[in-house]
């Protein structure tokens, strides 16, 4: 799972979009951890997130099997994370989203204190994920680094559109959907932020970055590049 | 995936929400319709549309009268108004394409969600990938493009021909040892190659001497494949946290990486076998 790897940016557009997620190896740290799971998910919430969810379950921003007609005017669009750590019932990756530094540093701080034994990583800037470690005094063990995308590059779609659809490393965010709801802010029809969380429900694991989205969406409204 | 024309009222909202644009409004039945051998078998029509459930010939009686005035409803648009998608059952070889593109399925072959694949993620309890060495992850048809395994097995043959070993815990190495694949030359069982898949992910290990080779043979061999390239490097930092070498050789290859995932290393082996395991290995050292 590369779900979070190949956000396209540049290092300093990703600022506000800091994830920091548990996951443990089969056959090595993986026995009883789902209570330590739930723990990393509970642990996020003080630290104002802006999304977060299990590999298995979903985001805190989800899709609704039985909406009624009223929803149309009346929708529930605030992020549920208490839903996120008491669905979580088996091993997975639990990721939390951030759009502020100093959020990610403390519960970075947080989770090094709890020594759960899971294996943290933080997806964002190469700079920002040394320096937040930094911060916390924990020195790097790996790192992964995204080369971007190559080949038929031609097939791909602008830059803010893809910004807002490689958020879901998993490709759940379709172009079209991306476009249209930047179309509908700009035709005034939808907020920024309502747009961003239609999109955020297409997001089967709860990485999509909600305020990263609505500051992009906002930008293209204005055609700031 | 299939919708039900008796429940679907042509709103055409799923229209934009198929990631790689398989489904359309027919015009000649007025409904909605997946282009099977397009559709990749995501679920994202299935698990991000939200359902409502009205009655398709109330709905379907407002919209034409209103369309009658030039007026439009304007709906939810991450909403199915009748719940109209209906899975189907997936035999193989058409079931790998849920299994490679659907993250809420686990891979069979590794247990991991998503893409199947570990890569550093878990570097810190695994040792998988070790100083000196890279940890490739060369990723087709992300984002929004899609690939057939045709294309996979141009690539996985190379490697195969280069001598470069596949990383075990790896779905597409997994394919590779079912009966018709051939691990030894990346071969792929044929009925799969013409399957169509959102992305998958060919990893492999080598030592970082050999870094520079792969990255020229993964840009030779793509420019015969339609389709798109992500590619990850990993590897173990020094001991002061730092990694010098292989981000150096990406830059000198015209990669200029802005993005990266970081293990903390505050992962440790827990479970009771693997902890036997590994005192067993110290013991034998002393």
């Amino acid at each position: 799972m590369t779900n979070t790897l190949h956000r396209y940016g540049s290092a300093e557009s990703f600022s506000d979009d800091i994830i920091v997620f548990a996951i443990t190896s089969k056959g090595k740290n993986d026995e009883d951890c789902v209570p330590k799971l739930k723990k990393f998910l509970a642990m996020a919430i003080p630290f104002s997130p802006v999304n977060m969810g299990d590999g298995a379950h979903g985001g805190a921003i989800r899709a609704s099997a039985k909406l009624n007609p009223t929803s149309h005017w009346r929708r529930e669009h605030e992020p549920n994370f208490q839903k996120v750590v008491d669905d979580l019932d088996k091993p997975t990756t639990a990721a939390v989203v951030f759009d502020k530094r100093q959020n990610a540093v403390a519960f970075v701080k947080a989770v090094k204190e709890a020594d759960l034994g899971l294996c943290v990583n933080i997806s964002t800037s190469i700079e920002g994920a040394e320096s937040i470690l930094e911060e916390c005094g924990i020195t790097r063990h790996s790192v992964n680094y995204s080369c971007g995308f190559q080949n038929r590059t031609e097939k791909l779609p602008s830059t803010q559109v893809l910004a807002l659809t490689t958020m879901c490393g998993h490709g759940m965010i379709a172009q079209t959907l991306a476009r249209k709801m930047i179309d509908y802010v700009k035709e005034g029809r939808r907020t920024p932020e309502e747009a961003a969380k239609y999109l955020s429900r297409f997001c089967p694991c709860g990485v999509y970055n909600p305020a990263r989205a609505q500051r992009i969406i906002e930008d293209a409204r204005k055609h700031i590049e | 995936m299939t919708i039900n024309p008796d429940k679907c009222v042509a709103c055409g909202n799923c229209t934009y929400v198929c990631p790689v644009g398989a489904i359309y409004v027919d015009p000649v039945t007025n409904r909605s319709t997946i282009h099977r051998d397009e559709c990749v078998e995501c679920y994202s029509c299935f698990n991000g549309l939200s359902k409502e459930h009205l009655n398709p010939t109330i709905v379907r009686a407002i919209r034409s009268f209103f369309k009658l005035f030039r007026l439009r409803f304007d709906p939810e648009p991450d909403v199915c108004p009748t719940n109209a998608f209906e899975p189907d059952p997936l035999s193989w070889p058409r079931s790998i394409r849920r299994a490679f593109s659907d993250p809420t399925v686990p891979h069979e072959s590794t247990g991991v969600k998503g893409r199947g694949t570990e890569e550093v993620k878990t570097n810190d309890v695994t040792g998988r990938c070790g100083l000196g060495e890279v940890n490739f992850t060369i990723e087709f048809g992300r984002p929004g493009v899609g690939v057939r395994f045709w294309e996979v097995e141009k690539m996985t043959q190379a490697l195969a021909a280069a001598q470069v070993p596949f990383e075990k815990k790896n779905p597409v190495t997994a394919l590779m040892l079912l009966p018709g694949g051939d691990l030894a030359t990346g071969k792929l069982p044929p009925e799969v190659l013409n399957e169509k898949v959102l992305s998958c992910i060919v990893e492999i290990k080598v030592p970082l001497e050999r870094a520079e080779e792969i990255i020229q043979l993964v840009r030779r061999v793509e420019k015969g494949l339609p389709t798109v390239i992500s590619l990850g490097a990993g590897t173990r930092c020094e001991s002061d946290g730092e990694e010098r070498r292989l981000i150096e050789i990406l830059r000198r290859n015209g990669y200029n990486p802005q993005r990266a995932k970081t293990n903390a290393g505050l992962g440790r082996i827990s479970n009771a076998e693997a902890l036997a395991a590994q005192q067993e290995t110290v013991g034998a050292c002393q």
